[in-house]
């Protein structure tokens, strides 16, 4: 056992490279997180101007496909979901409609002023902050964001998602 | 036909329902009272093929600095395609309780929306309207937010977001990674 641990290869903190069966030997957390992390699928939900600088984030000059975030017509599919825009009363349960369909791991990205306060709209017909009725993992300020500060809060998520322990078993 | 001259054969037809002809920019307006409007509506669209109701909105003039004769006015856009005439009349609504006026839905067809968007925002009832129900607010919504003395939060807040905050809480126990034991303070409060 001991001679086997010497002829591991340290790549980094926790991962280790077996060379004789070209495997690689990590905790699954670690594992999982990484896969998470690379594959973010949003539910394409636009709800008010943020989402025009939303598709502009998505399209050819920031691409956000080479982070593999690919945009899904449906939250069966997805498992973000980018409040992009004003969110009225009227529309929050729509909202919380489309995020209770996704399947877990779901997380959500408030963008712009009015889905992380309400912005400027302080008003009789407009929530004050989507997570009045969401868990929010990541709030984006601007109005609206600039596609890069779009691309920024999708890395925080990133981050976020990479230190997670222990969701992919309810026993973990 | 002019449209000054066709604000001054209306007045000759309904000689006791006219308050005023105004004209600025080569734009008449017709102060009217709101009792005959569905009558006039059918004379100007009957004999003047005012055709096309291009709008219809509410006014409130609780707060006007200027000079105004009721609180409420319904204002309608009329235009003839025909002949490229149009025409604003601006219905004095009596003032009481529940303002209401005669629905014009049997002359143009296409004033219902705009009907029920005055009746949900401004108030003013319709008589004979065939649907008069809420159109932009949702369903359960309190008040007409575009009375001047509804507050701009509202006075009450939408059952249907209460009961959205309410079903929120309830469902927080199946989300993956939820604590279990909440530190200090719920999620939602």
């Amino acid at each position: 056992m001991g001679k086997m641990n010497d002829d591991l290869v340290h790549i980094k903190d926790g991962i280790k490279f077996i060379p004789g069966a070209s495997a690689i030997v990590a905790p699954l957390n670690k594992i999982i997180n990484w896969g998470r992390a690379g594959s973010i699928w949003p539910a394409t939900f636009g709800l008010a101007c943020c989402a025009i600088e939303m598709m502009v984030a998505g399209a050819a000059t920031n691409d956000l496909d080479r982070f593999g975030i690919i945009f899904r017509a449906s939250p069966r599919q997805a498992d973000c979901l980018i409040l992009a825009g004003t969110i009225t009363k009227k529309m929050a349960p729509v909202v919380r409609r489309v995020y209770d369909q996704m399947p877990e791991p779901r997380y959500v990205i408030a963008m712009g002023s009015c889905a992380c306060t309400g912005g400027m709209f302080d008003t009789y017909a407009v929530v004050q902050g989507a997570d009045e009725f969401l868990p929010v993992d990541v709030y984006i300020p601007g109005c609206p964001p600039r596609p890069e500060a779009l691309l920024e809060g999708l890395i925080k998520l990133q981050e976020k998602i990479m230190q997670e322990q222990g969701r992919w078993s309810q026993f973990a | 036909m002019e449209p000054i001259r066709i604000a001054h054969d209306l007045e000759e037809n309904f000689p006791d329902s006219i308050l005023g002809i105004h004209e600025h920019m080569g734009q008449v307006s017709v102060l009217v009272h709101a009792e005959f409007i569905l009558l006039m509506c059918m004379f100007l669209k009957g004999k003047h093929r005012m055709n096309h109701l291009n709008c219809l909105c509410g006014v409130d003039n609780l707060t006007r600095k200027g000079k105004f004769i009721e609180r409420f006015e319904v204002i309608y856009q009329l235009y003839s395609i025909d002949n490229r005439t149009s025409l604003r009349l601006k219905a004095q609504i009596p003032n009481s309780a529940h303002p209401a006026i005669d629905s014009i839905t049997s002359v143009w067809t296409g004033a219902d929306w705009l009907e029920r968007e005055t009746y949900d925002l401004v108030g003013i009832a319709f008589n004979n309207h065939p649907n008069l129900k809420r159109i932009l607010t949702p369903d359960g919504f309190e008040g007409h937010p575009l009375q001047k003395e509804y507050k701009l939060r509202g006075d009450t807040e939408w059952s249907g977001f209460t009961e959205l905050k309410e079903k929120a809480k309830q469902l927080q126990e199946f989300d993956f990674n939820f604590p279990k034991v909440s530190k200090g303070g719920d999620l939602y409060d």
